[in-house]
């Protein structure tokens, strides 16, 4: 059975709160002391497109430029570098969400591969800007990386909302 | 007449206007940080937002390293402890020296009359992090306005010269290394005293001695240290050695590229030093004829 022939499952509404922790918790592992270390995925870039296109309603341009802020702070990057990157990131997750839910998860973090891409090249084209050097195309792994997290990712992140609204003691499953 | 339909979807305003609000702000921003550097109050304010969790980000690694010393075993420490001992009778020896010369060399700044330099205040820090920026060489110390550091302030190990303080939180403090690209270092080659700057070669980890004529004496395996003749860096400290000089007659300058002395990738602790204080002020440029004391321009008008 392939993946548009499965019954759908609806969800149950996401909350603000744990949408909150989660970005949080990605801007946590953003902020951990790495040590050169090449090929780290953003987490706060997949979980801000994955917010953007689950639930396009509470998550938008916004909350993406200011959390965008608070990474160019800790990183002590060019301030409003992020920002920049991460708006145009939820505006294209954003107008792009009904067509990304369409399809199965690999096909979905293909699209996010493009998404990530285009704000990295974004990022980089500003500090290019700001008289910065072509850091190498190891830049660009960490992006590779993200995307191949965006089905695991997702699944996990979707967690909370399938559990069962009613725990029914006498139900057999 | 116009009529509206009721506004069961409102929605704010479309994502189209809404992205060209924000991006507009994030260049206003960025141009205002690289050109002008007005966001530094922004900065700060965000940066200790983001303090709490760098804190918390923080606390497995050093947990990790709690434990890992924890686990040091006895035959490794006795060891370490015997090569110190060794390396404290040379250390001894040389010791005994440099006193030696010290104070002779006291004794001839005094026969000179030159001034002495004073011992600077020092700070020790710790290294809590590198900067994610791929496009920089930054790290941030523990250490900041309320310990007393300041903007400009030189930062060094045990080998040699680090960096600069660039940047000052309330609790910690950017060091750009002087292998970052926009990093420039003055210099002096000891073996024969010639002035030049060192340039940070970006990524590479390396610095670049720009400028040099190509027939300049520079030799490989030359050591740099700092000239002092800025006031920022104290005079003397090893800054890097130099690796390799390309001579191309289609060039006017030399491309000679030096390795920092400093472990500018390795260390932990790193010791600030403060500024120093007693510097004579700069002369003041006027256009009025020298001897003339130079004259606040408000005054010109009641004359």
């Amino acid at each position: 059975m392939s993946f548009y022939e499965q019954p759908q499952r609806i969800l149950l509404p996401a909350k603000v709160g744990y949408m909150a922790l989660t970005l949080v918790l990605a801007l946590l592992f953003n902020l951990l002391p790495w040590r050169d270390v090449t090929g780290l995925p953003d987490m706060v870039a997949l979980v801000l497109t994955f917010w953007c296109v689950h639930q396009p309603r509470k998550m938008g341009i916004g909350i993406a430029w200011f959390v965008g802020l608070v990474m160019d702070a800790g990183d002590s990057a060019l301030l409003g570098q992020h920002a920049f990157a991460y708006a145009f990131l939820a505006f294209a997750a954003v107008s792009l969400h009904r067509r990304i839910l369409w399809f199965s998860p690999w096909r979905q973090a293909a699209h996010v591969l493009v998404l990530l891409l285009l704000s990295q090249a974004l990022m980089l084209a500003v500090r290019l800007v700001a008289g910065g050097v072509f850091p190498g195309l190891a830049y660009f792994a960490g992006t590779l990386i993200a995307a191949a997290l965006w089905p695991t990712v997702s699944f996990l992140l979707l967690l909370p909302q399938r559990r069962p609204e009613s725990v029914d003691e006498n139900r057999p499953i | 007449m116009d009529y509206q339909p009721p506004p069961f979807f409102s929605r704010g305003p479309a994502p189209l206007v809404r992205l060209g609000f924000f991006v507009c702000l994030a260049v206003l921003l960025m141009v205002l940080d690289a050109r002008f550097r007005y966001a530094e109050s922004l900065r700060q304010v965000i940066a200790l937002l983001a303090y709490p969790l760098q804190r918390v980000a923080l606390a497995p690694g050093e947990m990790f390293g709690a434990a890992a010393a924890f686990f040091t075993t006895q035959v490794s420490l006795k060891q370490e402890n015997e090569q110190l001992k060794a390396k404290q009778l040379q250390a001894a020896n040389e010791l005994l020296t440099v006193q030696a010369l010290r104070s002779e060399n006291a004794q001839l700044r005094r026969l000179l009359e030159a001034r002495e330099r004073l011992p600077r205040e020092s700070t020790l820090a710790e290294i809590l992090y590198q900067g994610r920026d791929p496009f920089s060489r930054k790290v941030i110390v523990d250490k900041g306005r309320q310990q007393g550091i300041q903007p400009g302030q030189a930062v060094i190990d045990d080998l040699g010269v680090i960096g600069q303080v660039t940047r000052v939180y309330p609790l910690l403090s950017e060091v750009t290394l002087i292998t970052d690209k926009e990093q420039r270092t003055p210099v002096q080659v000891v073996r024969n005293g010639l002035r030049a700057i060192v340039y940070g070669g970006g990524d590479r980890g390396t610095l670049e001695l720009s400028y040099m004529a190509t027939n300049a004496d520079v030799l490989a395996d030359d050591v740099l240290v700092t000239s002092g003749i800025d006031g920022t860096y104290p005079p003397g400290l090893p800054v890097a050695k130099v690796s390799r000089i390309e001579q191309d007659a289609a060039y006017s300058f030399a491309k000679i590229t030096c390795v920092p002395t400093a472990g500018t990738e390795q260390n932990r602790q790193v010791l600030v030093l403060s500024r120093e204080m007693n510097l004579p002020t700069p002369p003041v440029e006027t256009e009025s004829a020298a001897g003339k004391p130079p004259k606040p321009k408000r005054s010109r008008g009641r004359e």
